[in-house]
């Protein structure tokens, strides 16, 4: 399994490789005794990689003595876990009721004309995903919205462009 | 080992930074110390609130002043409007929206010289050229806190400080005077609801767990809060940890249980962290364990990370997804308490159930039942949204009108708007309207009108809010969210949403309405679990009360608030008309076309009704028909 990840790659993307297999390795045998493995074996492997890629599934699979079918069915049930890679800047744009009721659709909808991407959608330079995610509890600041770990706040669509010139 | 004298010294030895953050009256020029509290709240914390501590530490270390005051980042003061939010005690100063750059300033002129800074202080607080302390203005006054008790008055990183609040002396209280039957009869005697929705007597439950006579049992802290417009349980985890996890002990103690588990939600890294921390000091100091408090007594507590499915608010399926499957509800019976987690006793409560606990063991079971109504006692949480000048959390005592809570702590409606409904539990909740102002917000009052308490979300909405569309995005919210085992959920949410869209699109027709009730009736009385037999009630109560509105969707092809696209267009009065170009020029699509100085005209055939003209045009001529 290794060989076939590593293939093709420099010394660097191998190293990097390794180094996320580890965690994984590591995250697997933290919670392998541990009833109910399978979920936060699965947050471990978002986190490391940003998404659940199935090579990666295929080693929590055997690891956790676990069929496929299982685990796809668990990773598909959950929002929170993707089964695609993400572009570079994922910008979720809260849906929260709040933030309804302040034009988030509105806002949603000028992301999507702006980046020429539907929702959920990864622009083609793979330099932004567009989310519509659930409530993210900051309604004081709504109509809100996170870029990575960076929150904008308080926003009408026509802030739409200069927030992506940020990135 | 930590035994109860332990504490009692660490106790003495915190209590005197705690004493310094409340309001004593002082003059400004006897004060000697003050108390900087920063709200570290996600909402202050998405505004910078973390570098308004870094700056404060900086400044009041650069110009020595480390022995006049302290910076405490707390959790949240509830008004996430004004945030971030910073208020300084003894005087109880509270400033609104600061910044960075005001930070020297509120630093040299407020602990350094005793005069606030005026530019950064909250309106409400000057009254008649004096300063009000914010305990005064109308957003706090009627507030009753006991849930979010210690949130904006310790660090919540900080287990001494929460020990120096009374903390795990309700712990220590049952576990060294109380039987385990008499801990659950206290909390059954003191009313006690559950708050995530459900609203079920917590120590009925409990006595049922009791009475399981199995040597495993389990204790769950549901933290999945799923409510879009909800907030009130990441605020306690993340202003009070604490609290949850000396409930939980009492809990165990109270049923027999060696092992709780928290369910947190995945996207409240804050909560997550501070809760985390929080399990760290309290293993540390014994309060968890094999041994607590030097008693024998065994308890520990796992945090389990929820995955964005709404429907695991529900009992069985968080029980299902903390053992490692798909969140999917079974039936009941069994309930929980008899088989629950792994088919063991498990009892389910929610944060701000657990939050009370404490203070409900240290001032008594009547006490905690003298507030509130005659079946709804103590207070509730509710996160304030939507359309209220006051965004944010507030705890009010059961009984509260939801006037008082909207128009007198929220604020009322901005930009001189109109009220139009308010909407209370969520997605399974409804929407209320003008005449139910002065209803009492309590379990019964609420459900009897067509709504329900939930978990205490409560979102406002004005004029220029669609019901329909309003109906048509709960929807769109439980039908992503049925689990899809049960058909009347799986299929009913999706045929009602398609009903709802085509009334947006000016497609629908007056028998739909019929269709769309007698639907929902059949859904709520087959569904399997709460999700789908609550999911109607955004539908149900809008028709209700909101039936106009419909119609007009439906005979005239109208969206009278001028929300739902298909029935719209923009149109730009000639008359008001600058001809400035701004429109043209901020158009998405380059539907807008004429010359400057002249009326210009909008092509429908282009237009994507993105509002971006109405928007931006400085003469208000661009019109919403």
């Amino acid at each position: 399994m290794e060989e076939q990840l590593t293939s093709g790659c420099g010394a660097t993307a191998e190293a990097d490789i390794d180094e996320k297999l580890e965690k994984i390795e590591a995250a697997i045998e933290q919670f392998r005794s541990i009833k109910g493995a399978l979920i936060p074996v699965l947050h471990e492997v978002q986190d490391v990689y940003g998404y659940l890629p199935e090579k990666i599934l295929q080693i929590v699979s055997r690891a956790l003595n676990l069929p496929m079918s299982e685990i796809y069915g668990v990773a598909s049930f959950y929002h929170f876990f993707s089964l695609t890679p993400k572009g570079d800047n994922i910008i979720r744009v809260c849906m929260g009721t709040a933030c309804y009721i302040k034009g988030a659709q509105a806002l949603l909808d000028r992301f999507s004309t702006e980046l020429k991407v539907p929702v959920q959608g990864t622009t083609e330079d793979n330099k932004f995903t567009l989310e519509a995610t659930r409530c993210l509890g900051a309604c004081g600041l709504a109509p809100v919205l996170t870029i990575g770990e960076k929150v904008h706040g308080r926003l009408v669509p026509n802030n739409v462009p200069k927030i992506l010139k940020e990135y | 080992m930590k035994l109860l004298t332990d504490l009692d010294a660490i106790r003495t030895l915190a209590k005197g930074r705690l004493d310094n953050r409340r309001i004593t009256g002082q003059t400004p020029e006897s004060i000697q110390y003050r108390s900087v509290m920063v709200c570290g709240g996600t909402g202050c914390t998405s505004s910078d609130s973390n570098a308004i501590v870094d700056a404060l530490n900086r400044e009041i270390e650069s110009l020595g002043i480390q022995n006049k005051a302290e910076v405490v980042r707390t959790g949240c003061f509830g008004l996430c409007e004004l945030g971030p939010v910073v208020i300084v005690y003894p005087e109880g100063i509270f400033y609104s929206r600061v910044e960075v750059k005001d930070i020297p300033e509120i630093v040299e002129q407020h602990l350094l010289y005793g005069t606030p800074y005026e530019k950064r202080i909250y309106e409400q607080t000057k009254k008649d050229g004096e300063l009000l302390n914010f305990e005064e203005t109308d957003f706090y006054k009627k507030q009753v806190r006991i849930a979010l008790r210690n949130c904006g008055t310790i660090d919540p990183e900080v287990i001494d400080e929460y020990i120096a609040s009374d903390g795990y002396t309700a712990l220590g209280k049952v576990i060294m005077t109380m039987t385990p039957g008499q801990v659950v009869d206290t909390v059954k005697r003191s009313g006690l609801r559950g708050r995530g929705g459900g609203g079920f007597n917590t120590g009925l439950k409990w006595e049922f767990a009791a009475k399981q006579e199995k040597t495993q049992k389990f204790i769950i802290c549901n933290a999945d809060e799923g409510d879009p417009g909800a907030f009130m349980d990441r605020s306690i985890l993340e202003g009070n940890p604490h609290a949850v996890i000396e409930a939980m002990a009492i809990a165990g103690y109270a049923i027999g249980a060696s092992q709780g588990f928290v369910y947190v939600r995945a996207e409240y890294p804050i909560a997550v962290q501070r809760l985390m921390k929080a399990l760290d000091q309290a293993r540390k100091y014994e309060l968890l364990g094999d041994n607590v408090l030097g008693t024998g007594f065994k308890f520990d507590i796992d945090v389990r990370l929820g995955a964005g499915a709404f429907v695991c608010g529900e009992e069985t399926a968080l029980i299902h997804s903390i053992e490692g499957f798909r969140g999917m509800p079974t039936p009941k019976p069994p309930f929980p308490a008899v088989q629950g987690l792994w088919n063991e006793p498990t009892i389910i409560n929610n944060v701000e159930t657990l939050a009370n606990i404490p203070q409900i063991i240290l001032n008594g079971a009547d006490w905690y039942a003298s507030i509130g109504t005659e079946k709804s006692k103590g207070t509730k949480v509710f996160a304030l949204g939507g359309k209220v000048v006051n965004t944010g959390l507030v705890e009010v005592p059961m009984g509260i009108t939801l006037r008082e809570v909207i128009f007198e702590i929220g604020g009322g409606i901005p930009n001189g708007k109109k009220f139009k409904a308010v909407q209370t539990g969520g997605p399974s909740g409804g929407c209320l309207t003008e005449e139910h102002l002065d209803c009492t917000i309590d379990f019964d009052t609420l459900t009897s009108l067509g709504s329900m308490m939930g978990s205490g979300g409560m979102i406002i909405m004005d004029e220029d809010t669609c019901m329909v569309d309003v109906a048509r995005f709960y929807l769109d919210f439980t039908r992503d969210e049925s689990c899809g085992k049960c058909t009347p959920c799986r299929i009913g949410t999706k045929r009602l949403l398609e009903l709802l869209d085509k009334i947006t699109e000016g497609k629908g027709t007056l028998a739909d309405l019929d269709k769309m009730e007698s639907l929902s009736l059949q859904i709520k009385n087959s569904s399997l679990c709460a999700l789908g037999q609550t999911a109607p009630n955004p539908v149900l109560s809008t028709i209700k009360y909101f039936r106009d509105e419909y119609v007009a969707h439906i005979t005239e092809q109208k969206c009278p608030a001028g929300v739902c696209k298909s029935l719209i267009s923009y149109e730009i009065d000639a008359q008001l008309c600058k001809g400035c170009s701004l429109c043209a020029r901020k158009c998405p699509t380059d539907a807008i076309s004429g010359k400057p100085k002249e009326p210009y005209v909008i092509e429908k055939a282009t237009c994507i009704k993105c509002g971006v003209c109405f928007d931006v045009c400085k003469f208000k001529a661009v019109m919403i028909v």
